[in-house]
């Protein structure tokens, strides 16, 4: 029975990794830009995250994601976390809902956006969506429990410019536990992406260059409000590569390498996305 | 509670005539050194082709296929389009119009914004 139970886990999470989600999604797999979901549209996405500790068993951590632009200035998503650990269990972790708002309504050249999550998560969570405080490789050695309940309130300030056809996003991020008494905890996340080609094709083609975005992205804990700074915390980066087929799904891949010894030594991130065009409209349509 | 309904209703009143009043307004906002700005593209027999292709992936799911509009999502084949100059055009592209709905599309390059500005100028 518990084998059962285990095989049906692995496939659902299996299944979550692979089914085809978000279409001109974000640009990054933790770092957020100014660009917001298009009011009306849904945005369905996978990000997962294999990690392979060297003293521990690897597992693969995934997130569902559902975005929706409610106006042009704010977009409102949930995620659903699971993961699936070898030779142990496969959990479904908890959720997040999050909001972004977007203050300035123009064009700039640093726009900010304001950044809410509430947290409802389990201590077995391995989704990694970002990296805060003295988060580090030796809390993922621990087998699966989902004991211990994790109620956190998140915020970011995400400043993001587009340069010549680079996009450079820079977030900072403070997070409290809402159920213990733990001190803010802060982290960073900073990314750099651009087309292959600023110009469009006007060939009708899936594999043109400007369908491919390359990139890099780089993320960290910055410790707690009694310990700021790098010490005991982790630090990763790697390139990233973002392929969008027009009219459908965008895929994505980026390798992470740690920077340092209280890091992984790698976590390969992947994930598709798919966005459902004006929804709202279609469903009043099919009344 | 009269008087809360008649706020509430003033208040929602004010919305749509803001709403109203903002709607096609976002061009006077445009600077003067973005109105004039020439399409690099203007010269290029190709970037309507694209421009067209960009229209498909991008914008044709609230403005329609055809660019006739859908729901509340304007005609873009309209006097509007066609008294617009290509650089007040590509300011909107870039900035949107938020208040109004339109979003920014500052998430595509420059240069593929002025090819879209190729292809909706080239609406009849």
């Amino acid at each position: 029975m518990l084998f059962v139970r285990r095989f049906l886990g692995f496939v659902a999470v299996a299944a979550m990794a692979l089914l085809p989600a978000c279409a001109r999604a974000q640009d990054y797999f933790i770092t957020y830009s100014h660009h917001m979901e298009e009011p009306g549209n849904l945005e369905l996405a996978t990000k997962s995250v294999a990690g392979f500790p060297k003293s521990g068993n690897s597992f693969l951590g995934n997130a569902i994601e559902l975005e929706y632009g409610v106006k042009t200035w704010w977009t409102t998503e949930i995620y659903l976390d699971g993961q699936s650990t070898s030779k142990e269990s496969t959990v479904f972790t908890g959720f997040r809902f999050e909001n972004r708002f977007r203050p300035l309504l123009r064009e700039h050249w640093i726009n900010p956006v304001l950044y809410v999550e509430f947290e409802n998560i389990n201590s077995a969570d391995k989704s990694l969506l970002e990296i805060v405080g003295h988060d580090v490789r030796d809390d993922f050695l621990s087998r699966n429990d989902r004991s211990e309940k994790l109620r956190e309130a998140e915020a970011k300030l995400i400043l993001s410019s587009n340069f010549k056809g680079w996009n450079i996003s820079e977030n900072f991020i403070a997070e409290k536990h809402l159920n213990s008494p733990a001190p803010w905890e802060f982290g960073y996340a900073l990314g750099v992406s651009r087309p292959l080609s600023l110009v469009a094709s006007p060939a009708n083609c899936i594999f043109c260059r400007e369908n491919f975005n390359l990139g890099a992205e780089m993320y960290g804990g910055l410790g707690d409000r009694y310990s700021f700074g790098l010490s005991d915390t982790s630090h990763y980066a790697g390139p990233l590569l973002n392929f969008r087929t027009p009219n459908g799904p965008t895929f994505n891949i980026s390798p992470a390498f740690g920077l340092n010894q209280n890091s992984h030594g790698v976590l390969l991130r992947f994930g598709v996305s798919y966005e459902l065009g004006q929804i709202a409209s279609r469903l009043r349509r099919k009344k | 509670m009269k008087k809360l309904l008649f706020a509430v209703a003033s208040l929602v009143f004010a919305t749509f005539l803001w709403a109203g009043v903002n709607d096609g307004l976002w061009i006077v906002k445009v600077p003067e050194k973005d109105r004039v700005r020439q399409n690099p593209f203007d010269q290029d027999p190709s970037a309507v082709a694209a421009g067209a292709k960009l229209f498909r992936q991008n914008c044709a799911q609230c403005h329609g296929s055809e660019a006739l509009g859908t729901d509340k999502r304007p005609n873009l084949h309209s006097d509007r389009i066609r008294k617009a100059t290509p650089g007040e055009l590509e300011w909107l592209l870039k900035n949107g119009s938020m208040k109004n709905g339109m979003p920014s599309w500052s998430k595509l390059p420059e240069q593929q914004r002025w090819q879209l500005v190729r292809f909706l100028k080239s609406l009849p």
